[in-house]
């Protein structure tokens, strides 16, 4: 049957404190420029990596991040520097939060051989092993058994560290999943689970996909320890990943994370939207994640005007510098996409033609 | 040397190499208290423990996972897949996965694993049961492929793909798994990627790997009662192909057919056909010819059974022709 019904709204999200007293912060005055700070260079170089994608400066798919910042802000500031990181092929935020410079993701968009994957990966493949970043995947929810084999070998070499394994909510459907969750949890694997739940597969909306809604669901059948998140805190991110990471690192076992957020901007770039409404679009901007941190950042007078107006030059700069990197990086010779496909330096290709 | 089965074969590279390398364990359906559902695995739970000796659930695609992410991560996974008709449930981890790793990560991250497991016919098994998977895992660069025929070559090569820094499609037969064979008291290793002349012969060369290599045997010996001498090259590797050793027996032999137990289309059969006609083509006194399973999924009962597979008798029609005989 046609219909022309735009879907349900996404949940209500926890609601935030207002800005009418004071809140008290939770965390220190260091802590919330950091997250101002990273999170609005994460905004503006996808804002302008948008921008440039429309203006084919580079091609092949570009999916944004804008709007779910908080969740990365949240858990990189949360994790120690051995854990392990693997997610998505929504993947341009989460270096930035890992301390990588941006002009080398921006390269990697450009397919330059400065970029974080020699411009061999592009935007859905993003690994830096300094940080231990280990993609960027773009099959949904491959990076699910990945993630608990990391942490299987973390387990097995007893170093107490943890592997964050991100995916979004139309992952949770995919039959790796539910093997991964029934292995991890029959082996006590160390690794959290991190739904980055923005409420739409593409443009197919979590209601119109299971019975099952609230996400935090899946985990808890099979006993894995599991919750929701309000994922346009960063505070209340940060809260559930070091509760989580700590559980983990006791031997106790994996987490689930259902990590509500939301992404303002379209599936890819080619995605007309019309699965949800304007208004629905605004309720979240209402509750953006990064204006959060700026208010308490205001109210708390952690930081001058002119000091926040710095950040903000700051970020523009990081974005302009990154862009330049990426447009001066030169492009790969032909002879390197022989390189990296083998560790073996003598593997004899097939080769018709030189 | 020493006579030794060929799961006992398997088994010895396994554990010599968990023995000297505390990075390698065998995970898989019933590898551990089960000993083994063909019995490749028996006594190592006694002797690894569970944590490097572990059952899964069935759950190919998840194991097969964690196996990728465990390789990424410093480990050097075996992940026993019961046979490899079931590894088409975690083909996304061996070829999306595994094979790409180390190429998306621009050489970041490599994926040394052995996928391993039973491939091809095993006796009335019906068609999910009953697949040969070389050329489809060959088809993908990143991943390299071995096929072994006997207990020798299983295990010097799965000790070199156990160290190989590469992921590594292991491909065995559950009806090779009682076959006898001599290897060495000591420990020795067969490198990936080189063929094996196991007959030399001057007439006509065949090319073949595997169980199926068995019947090129049977009819090497039939066709030399009537003067025609065989030279049977098994490749082992399927990826890389030991291309050149095939070429110069052609040069020798001027005459070559190809022995598969998989379907003819896009097989190892057309690969080496296309190489022989065009790195020996002025060398050729006949068309390259194949003996094949038939273009069909492989059937239940005898008769079809018998139809659908290549054998001797079909072998030396092949050669015979070749050979204008």
């Amino acid at each position: 049957m046609a219909t022309k019904t735009v879907s349900k709204p996404a949940k209500k999200k926890t609601t935030v404190k207002k800005s009418n007293g004071v809140a008290k912060p939770e965390f220190s005055k260091e802590q919330y420029l950091k997250w101002y700070e990273d999170m609005l260079v994460m905004r503006k170089i996808e804002e302008k990596a948008g921008q440039l994608y429309i203006q084919q400066k580079f091609g092949g798919f570009c999916h944004l991040y804008i709007g779910q910042e908080a969740v990365v802000a949240g858990t990189m500031s949360a994790c120690e520097p051995g854990d392990k990181h693997i997610t998505a092929y929504r993947d341009h935020a989460h270096p930035i939060g890992l301390g990588i410079h941006p002009k080398y993701m921006m390269a990697e968009l450009y397919g330059k051989t400065t970029g974080m994957s020699k411009g061999k990966g592009g935007s859905m493949h993003m690994f830096h092993k300094d940080v231990n970043l280990m993609g960027g995947h773009g099959i949904v929810g491959a990076q699910i058994p990945m993630g608990a084999g990391i942490a299987f070998a973390e387990k097995y070499n007893e170093t107490g560290n943890v592997c964050f394994c991100s995916f979004g909510d139309g992952a949770a459907r995919q039959g790796a999943l539910h093997e991964t969750f029934n292995m991890a949890m029959m082996w006590s694997l160390p690794v959290v689970f991190i739904i980055e739940n923005n409420n739409y597969a593409m443009g197919t909306s979590i209601a119109r996909t299971t019975n099952v809604e609230d996400l935090a669901d899946i985990g808890k059948s099979y006993h894995m320890k599991s919750e929701t998140v309000d994922g346009m805190s960063v505070e209340a991110v940060h809260h559930a990943i070091a509760d989580a990471a700590e559980y983990c690192r006791k031997g106790k076992g994996p987490v689930l994370l259902n990590i509500e957020t939301y992404r303002y901007k379209g599936h890819s770039m080619s995605d007309p939207q019309k699965y949800r409404t304007k208004e629905e679009v605004e309720q979240y901007k209402a509750v953006d994640p990064i204006q959060q941190v700026l208010n308490t950042i205001k109210e708390n007078k952690f930081a001058t005007d002119a000091a926040v107006k710095k950040i903000q030059d700051k970020a523009k700069g990081i974005v302009e510098e990154s862009v330049k990197f990426a447009e001066e990086s030169p492009l790969p010779n032909r002879e390197e996409l022989y390189e990296d496909v083998y560790k073996q330096e003598d593997y004899p290709f097939v080769r018709e033609y030189k | 040397m020493k006579t030794v089965q060929f799961r006992e074969a398997l088994r010895e590279a396994m554990s010599e190499e968990m023995r000297s390398d505390e990075r390698v364990f065998l995970m898989g359906e019933e590898v551990a208290e089960y000993n083994g559902a063909y019995k490749v695995s028996q006594g190592m739970l006694d002797e690894f423990g569970p944590k490097r000796i572990i059952d899964t659930p069935i759950a190919e695609l998840g194991f097969a996972g964690i196996g990728v992410g465990a390789a990424m991560n410093g480990l050097r996974p075996i992940v026993e897949f019961m046979t490899w008709n079931f590894a088409i449930l975690a083909a996304d981890q061996i070829i999306n996965s595994a094979a790409k790793m180390l190429q998306m990560s621009g050489g970041q991250y490599g994926c040394p694993i052995v996928f391993r497991g039973g491939n091809g016919t095993a006796g009335q098994l019906a068609a999910t049961h009953s697949q040969s998977f070389e050329a489809f895992y060959a088809h993908v660069p990143g991943l390299k492929v071995i096929t072994p025929s006997n207990p020798y070559d299983a295990k010097g090569l799965l000790k070199a793909a156990i160290r190989d820094e590469d992921p590594v499609v292991f491909l065995e037969s559950e009806k090779m798994y009682g076959d006898k064979g001599e290897i060495p008291e000591n420990e020795y290793i067969v490198p990936i990627g080189i063929a094996d002349i196991k007959r030399s012969g001057s007439d006509v060369t065949i090319v073949s790997f595997g169980k199926i290599i068995k019947e090129a045997y049977k009819a090497a010996e039939e066709l030399s009662k009537d003067g025609i001498e065989c030279e049977i090259i098994d490749l082992r590797t399927i990826r890389p192909i030991d291309y050149n050793t095939v070429v110069e027996s052609v040069k020798k032999t001027n005459r070559c057919v190809v022995l598969e137990e998989s379907w003819p289309i896009a097989s190892i059969s057309s690969e080496i056909a296309y190489h022989v006609q065009r790195y020996a083509f002025d060398h050729l006194d006949a068309p390259v010819q194949r003996i094949t399973q038939s273009d069909t999924p492989f059937a239940f009962s005898p008769p079809l059974i018998e139809e659908a597979s290549p054998n001797a008798a079909r072998l030396i029609q092949a050669v015979k022709e070749v050979a204008y005989a």
